[in-house]
């Protein structure tokens, strides 16, 4: 039973994909190495210790080797199969890496509390739920996160650029709050 | 006594009693929706707490650190779903338990091996203060850079199986360090000449994009998953009197999450194998391990919720992080300028006992609040894992956009999103990449200064902590050397009979 159950709770198997990832960082490492001496400076006069190359010379290095042996054990390792199938599903992330970057850029135009109930409700309905209680709860989740945030907690995030259209008497509430 | 007092004061603020309720409210909350976990919900909340002092800050997030846990026990015990990944050893014992109608028990003797654990460290770090107190000043540049190569090799030699994976990716934690204007000679490394690169890559951002995006985008990209509707009925403050029964079970475990705890790269895995071990090895009854034994439970939930409390150790006392949680909370310190390390324990006593007595205090709340609360939590947990994902990435935005309101930072983030959602599917340790960017940092200062005053390599080790240091460092690669020598030894064995645990799946070298 013992060795059934730390085994089960701490063994660690190769997963499809791991040969891509390991191949894929070592290349990255190597990049990084060839470019170690345009992009690092030797300063004259300046003990080893002190040379701002010294850190990413270790880095990289340790980078490179440590990289190799990764990509050594997977690729002397048993093929899994679904290796493509697990890069499609790393690849579909940028879909939602996409939907992240058009709210950042919508925030400072419509503000964060329209964009923020926007952006929760379109990913509700993005991710399957259809329901008018999910889209309600999304918006409303999207409502709170704004007044918890910006209303109470006053992180920096800036108000939006329609806020300006908006009557004398709710504009500095909203530029406040909103 | 007056440095008791004046932590009191500290600690009675209105503001630090709510950062303390909603942290420890929070965190179990937490804990109890499979899929986030208390690092998500840090590295979410990190930007906002700066506005805060550092002791409310500090109190927040400790308070989901220390009570995350706590709630990942539900839905391991009731559904046989961890909340947390440390909860994964709790449903071994607690969901047979469960099974048999049990349940009450179960949650019950969880909760009260979680505060001992919890209380126990507390009180260890309490007694070790004096001591930390008398020996951290002798820590000087060197001994802080041997402490922190330390470190480093620990978080590498702790991922068994995986050593190469953990090497290259703190390795790639320390060159995102390096990255930006170097603030001694003031020379660009690694910009490419690009503007965005030369104030280096923040590690909130990284943090918030490993952590958080990824999650977030895993959640939204997985089946969707939502936890059965559950109940539990029955006397639930029974465990408390249960406890009693298995009190060296749970004293050993709590023990041994103190020391590891305090151990950098080690943390709550290795100290709940090893409390299980021994649990089990003790027992007197060990066949019922992994089939509902209270003594398996019990060594679980002990030994993991001793760590948080043994973690600020390192922290507090040497300003250096064991794990990634503690790490972030590093930053809650810079931000502030408060320092942790010997200085603090000089200059601001009261600042660290009103820590300790946050620590005790949180504790206590979640307790209370578990206790009469539990059903309530069990309905909170059944959000769909897709819609979860929807709240982490709106969220995350709070984190990475407020810090400097920078488009870039978040293209950043969600850059490392993928990056950390590769890493998670594949497996592959992210905390690594962390600890290479605190622990970088520290090492080139400290290394700096050090040598300034070092005429031959031999003066590097002539004080007898750095000696110490340098000579466990030592021991440790020729453990490890001999071990993994041994085990080449009896991989060369022929065993004909042997089959692997799972052939499809071997396991990585390293």
């Amino acid at each position: 039973m013992i060795a059934k159950t730390l085994q089960d709770m701490f063994k660690r198997y190769r997963r499809p994909g791991d040969v891509v990832f390991a191949v894929l960082f070592l290349a990255f490492a190597v990049f990084l190495l060839s470019q170690l001496g345009d992009q690092t400076k030797v300063v004259k006069r300046t003990k080893w210790f002190a040379q701002p190359g010294l850190w990413p010379t270790i880095a990289i290095w340790c980078m490179v080797v440590f990289g190799f042996l990764h990509w050594l054990s997977s690729a002397l390792s048993d093929r899994i199969s679904g290796r493509w199938t697990e890069v499609g599903f790393w690849v579909r992330s940028f879909e939602y890496v996409a939907y992240f970057l058009i709210y950042v850029l919508v925030v400072p135009q419509l503000g964060y509390l329209l964009s923020t109930m926007l952006f929760a409700v379109f990913l509700t309905l993005r991710v399957g739920f259809r329901g008018a209680n999910a889209i309600g709860i999304a918006a409303l989740f999207g409502f709170v996160v704004t007044i918890v945030f910006r209303g109470f907690l006053q992180v920096k995030i800036p108000a939006g650029a329609v806020y300006e259209y908006l009557p004398d008497s709710v504009r500095a509430f909203a530029l406040t709050y909103l | 006594m007056e440095t008791l007092l004046s932590g009191i004061s500290i600690l009675l603020q209105w503001q630090v009693i709510v950062a303390l309720l909603i942290g420890s409210i929070g965190g179990v909350i937490i804990g109890a929706l499979p899929g986030v976990g208390a690092a998500v919900a840090i590295a979410i909340l990190l930007p906002a707490t700066f506005a805060f002092e550092p002791i409310v800050g500090l109190t927040l997030l400790l308070g989901i650190y220390g009570s995350s846990m706590y709630g990942g026990a539900i839905p391991a015990i009731l559904i046989n779903t961890p909340g947390t990944a440390v909860n994964a050893l709790t449903t071994y014992d607690g969901y047979p338990m469960t099974k048999r109608g049990q349940g009450h028990r179960a949650l019950s003797l969880a909760y009260s091996a979680s505060f001992f654990g919890g209380v126990f460290a507390i009180i260890c770090l309490m007694v070790l203060s004096p001591v930390l107190a008398l020996v951290a000043p002798h820590f000087g540049s060197r001994e802080i850079f041997l402490a922190a190569l330390l470190g480093i090799i620990l978080v590498v030699l702790a991922h068994r199986g995986q050593i190469f994976a953990a090497g290259m990716l703190a390795a790639f934690g320390i060159f995102l360090n390096s990255v930006g204007l170097e603030p001694v000679k003031y020379t660009r490394r690694f910009t490419f000449d690009q503007s965005w690169l030369a104030s280096g890559i923040d590690l909130i951002v990284v943090v918030l994009g490993l952590f958080a995006i990824s999650q977030a985008f895993l959640l939204l990209l997985e089946k969707n998953h939502a936890p059965g509707d559950t109940h539990v009925s029955g006397n639930i403050f029974a465990g408390l009197k249960e406890l009693l029964g298995v009190k060296r079970v749970a004293t050993v475990s709590s023990s041994i999450g103190v020391f590891m705890g305090m151990v950098p790269g080690t943390g709550e895995f290795t100290s709940q194998f090893l409390s299980y071990t021994y649990a089990q090895k003790t027992s007197k009854n060990p066949e019922k391990f992994g089939d509902g034994s209270p003594e398996g439970l019990v060594a679980s939930e002990a030994a993991n919720n001793a760590v948080p409390g043994a973690a600020m150790i390192p922290l507090l006392a040497l300003g250096i992080p064991g794990e990634a949680l503690t790490a972030m909370m590093l930053s809650v310190f810079y931000v502030h300028n408060v320092i942790p390390g010997p200085q603090l324990f000089e200059n601001q006593m009261d600042f660290v006992l009103a820590l300790y007595m946050a620590l005790i205090l949180l504790n206590v709340i979640v307790l209370v609040f578990l206790l009469f609360s539990t059903n309530l939590l069990l309905k909170i947990i059944q959000i769909p894992t897709r819609f979860l994902g929807v709240m982490i990435l709106i969220l995350a935005f709070v984190g990475v956009y407020s810090l400097r309101n920078s488009i870039t930072d978040c293209a950043i983030a969600a850059g490392f999103g993928v990056f950390g959602l590769i890493l998670k599917r594949l497996d592959l340790p992210i905390v690594p990449i962390i600890l290479g960017m605190v622990l970088g940092g520290i090492m080139e200062t400290k290394l700096r200064s050090a040598m300034a005053r070092v005429k031959t390599p031999l003066d590097f080790i002539d004080r007898p902590i750095a000696a110490i240091l340098f000579g466990l460092i030592v021991l440790i690669l020729i453990l490890h050397c001999r071990t993994l020598y041994f085990e080449f030894k009896n991989k060369l064995r022929p065993e004909p009979t042997m089959q692997p645990v799972d052939s499809d799946n071997p396991n990585q070298q390293g």
